[in-house]
């Protein structure tokens, strides 16, 4: 392991009665392109600025590269950050943004000039190195913040939900860019965003935020297979949330009964012993779709029966909403693998079996004493 | 059938009033500086250029250059007193409140004003007395009628003018741009120095025109709290017009008066009408390049 990055401990900070963020913790590595994903109000962005400098925290400390920077101010930290509005500096032109950092520490001209060279090439620019700021496009902006945070030569790169501002396929395309700058600089990334696809696609470990606190911290897999709360899993794609008491528990199979769906078994060794609350998570494209009933279920077979409230077309595959005669709300996939006119297509008010393995529901929160059980399944008006 | 374009009809109003009231007075005063100054005030016919010779002389200089000297004094005091001002203002959270305060003062007439300030500084006046109740003078000092008194009496008049279009240019100014550059190793006086302060070059502009304009023709100001010594072009004019009653000298010297103003104004207009970089097409350019790019192995 190359070592710790970015260390933060203990880190608190309240806008007047607002707690924006509440003991927060976390050990980012060297090289890592690490994502704050949370939705808006959760702390992720008042975390970014604390580390930037921007603001100072109530309690705990914040430290890069070893040392303690807690209360030094942004110039005098190895970051720099790519800011959501770009933050260009009007006045100047294209190759004058990307140098001003130099400028401000005197750098002779001729080093100026080729340090600004090798970074407008970095992100594809070159051309437009004497055009003013209003004259470019979201994208080349975009691109202009990034040279300019990169060539002080930081330890860490900030982003702050940079992508917001462009419109989706540039987004798409962006995303890539970064991950390739990424590989060719080498240096932390720190990625805020509320995009769990963007987080998911370009991260190696994302944290993801809700109410000022950490929730879960994990690879994009870890986060997105095995969710460890109710909002993890909520947050992060798609999914279907059963809850209930665990009715019984024999053979490593736990028998979960929700009052809106029935039995279901749930492959989860001791996480949810006989007797304990839990809530359980599906995702919608581990659940099979059919109008006519499985064949087998299997020990570790799950049936549904239900109808479709609400099937949703969408070319490489089908979303459909599902009611369960108890009145629970399930929301399932269907690829398009194949297509041909024999296959018959699954269509509104259809009646449909719902199957998935026991294995492929993971517990995301329990508790072992009684609690109100929690509105399971996805429902439309969410 | 063409319509017929009524247009010039409907701005014609505007034009009448400006040539009423701006452009024929200036036309009178122009001819008066050409004629023969009357005996007892106005003019009389016949053609003279004395006027014009006479503003080269000794005192009209001195007063000219002092008038110049006061009024960049006040104004560079001014701006640098406005500029923080209106920086706080525009970062306060109760812009409106403090906005209030300061246009407060002009729901009083100036005149009022002015004796306001001869009834602080006055030998019975407030500060007098404050010294001297604590102990600090025993004989009341004489802090009006002096240079230093005008200044400072333009200074808190005109300050509003020079606070108010700083405030609505600051206000636009993007705050992130500050945070950027102290992000890039700035220090707070260089993000200030280097980004702020061109990026509201025109309100600065603004505010310095709206304080040196009127200031440069300052009357009331010095003729109550200065001496007379801290006579202006204003007062010489007010003079030749009142007492001296040489009506061309008035006009000549107000003539002057008006073109190194108008200089002004055309240094504002050049400035602040630069044309505007042309616009590109966003989507267009960034399809482009995805188009470039995705062709690359």
């Amino acid at each position: 392991m190359l070592g710790s990055n970015v260390s933060i401990s203990g880190l608190s900070k309240s806008f007047g009665d607002f707690k924006a963020l509440k003991d927060v913790s976390l050990e980012i590595k060297k090289g890592e392109f690490f994502s704050l994903l949370g939705p808006s109000g959760c702390g992720k962005t008042t975390l970014l600025r604390l580390i930037a400098g921007f603001e100072d925290p109530d309690s705990g400390l914040v430290s890069i590269d070893g040392r303690d920077v807690t209360g030094l101010p942004p110039d005098k930290r190895r970051c720099n950050t790519v800011f959501q509005s770009y933050a260009l500096f009007p006045h100047l032109t294209v190759f004058e943004n990307v140098a001003f950092p130099l400028r401000i520490r005197k750098t002779p001209g001729k080093k100026v000039r080729e340090l600004v060279k090798r970074h407008l090439d970095l992100v594809q620019l070159e051309k437009h190195a004497d055009k003013k700021p209003s004259q470019l496009s979201g994208g080349q902006k975009q691109r202009v913040a990034i040279a300019r945070a990169l060539i002080n030569e930081p330890s860490v790169l900030l982003l702050d939900e940079p992508l917001s501002a462009l419109d989706a396929k540039l987004r798409q395309h962006m995303l890539v860019e970064l991950d390739s700058i990424h590989d060719e600089v080498g240096i932390t990334f720190i990625y805020v965003t509320h995009d769990q696809a963007e987080a998911l696609s370009v991260s190696d470990r994302i944290a993801v935020m809700d109410g000022g606190k950490i929730l879960q911290v994990g690879s994009p897999q870890d986060i997105y297979e095995n969710p460890k709360a109710e909002f993890v899993a909520r947050f992060i794609g798609d999914t279907n949330l059963f809850s209930g008491k665990v009715v019984s528990f024999s053979n490593g199979i736990s028998l979960v009964q929700d009052e809106r769906i029935g039995a279901i078994k749930v492959e989860a060794g001791n996480e949810a012993p006989e007797g304990s609350w839990v809530s359980v998570a599906v995702r919608p494209e581990k659940i099979r779709i059919s109008l006519a009933p499985p064949a087998e279920a299997g020990p570790l077979g799950n049936v549904v029966k239900g109808m479709v409230d609400e099937p949703i077309y969408s070319g490489f595959q089908s979303k459909y909403y599902v009611r369960t005669p108890g009145g629970g709300h399930l929301v399932v996939f269907r690829q398009h693998a194949q297509w041909s006119e024999g296959v018959p297509d699954i269509k509104w008010k259809d009646e449909v079996w719902l199957s998935w393995s026991a294995r492929d529901a993971v517990v995301v929160e329990a508790s072992g004493t009684s609690i109100a059980p929690v509105v399971s399944g996805d429902s439309l008006d969410e | 059938m063409r319509q017929r374009n009524y247009g010039p009809w409907y701005s014609a109003p505007q034009g009448l009033w400006l040539t009423l009231f701006f452009a024929a007075p200036l036309f009178i005063i122009i001819v008066y500086s050409f004629l023969k100054k009357g005996l007892y005030g106005g003019v009389e016919p016949g053609f003279s250029l004395a006027a014009w010779h006479a503003l080269g002389g000794g005192t009209l200089l001195a007063v000219a250059l002092r008038t110049l000297l006061v009024s960049l004094v006040a104004t560079s005091i001014t701006i640098l007193i406005a500029l923080p001002a209106s920086y706080s203002i525009a970062r306060s959270s109760n812009q409106s409140l403090r906005l209030f305060l300061i246009i407060v003062p002009f729901w009083t007439n100036f005149l009022v004003r002015v004796y306001a300030w001869i009834a602080i500084l006055g030998s019975e006046g407030f500060l007098n007395d404050a010294l001297r109740w604590l102990g600090i003078l025993s004989t009341p000092a004489q802090f009006l009628y002096n240079q230093g008194t005008v200044v400072l009496v333009l200074v808190y008049m005109y300050l509003p003018y020079a606070i108010l279009p700083l405030f609505s240019t600051i206000e636009k100014f993007d705050f992130t741009l500050l945070e950027a550059a102290r992000d890039l190793g700035a220090s707070r006086l260089t993000a200030i120095v280097r980004i702020l302060l061109p990026n509201i070059r025109g309100g600065i502009v603004t505010a310095v025109l709206f304080t040196f304009i009127p200031i440069f023709g300052a009357y009331a100001v010095p003729l109550l709290v200065g001496g007379k010594d801290a006579y202006m072009l204003g007062n010489i004019i007010a003079d030749q017009v009142t007492k001296t009653r040489n009506w061309p000298l008035a006009a000549s010297i107000s003539m002057a008066v008006t073109l190194i103003t108008g200089i002004g104004a055309l240094v504002y207009a050049y400035t602040s009408s630069r044309p505007a970089a042309p616009q590109v097409d966003d989507a267009e350019d960034d399809l482009d390049y995805i188009i470039q790019a995705e062709a690359l192995p």
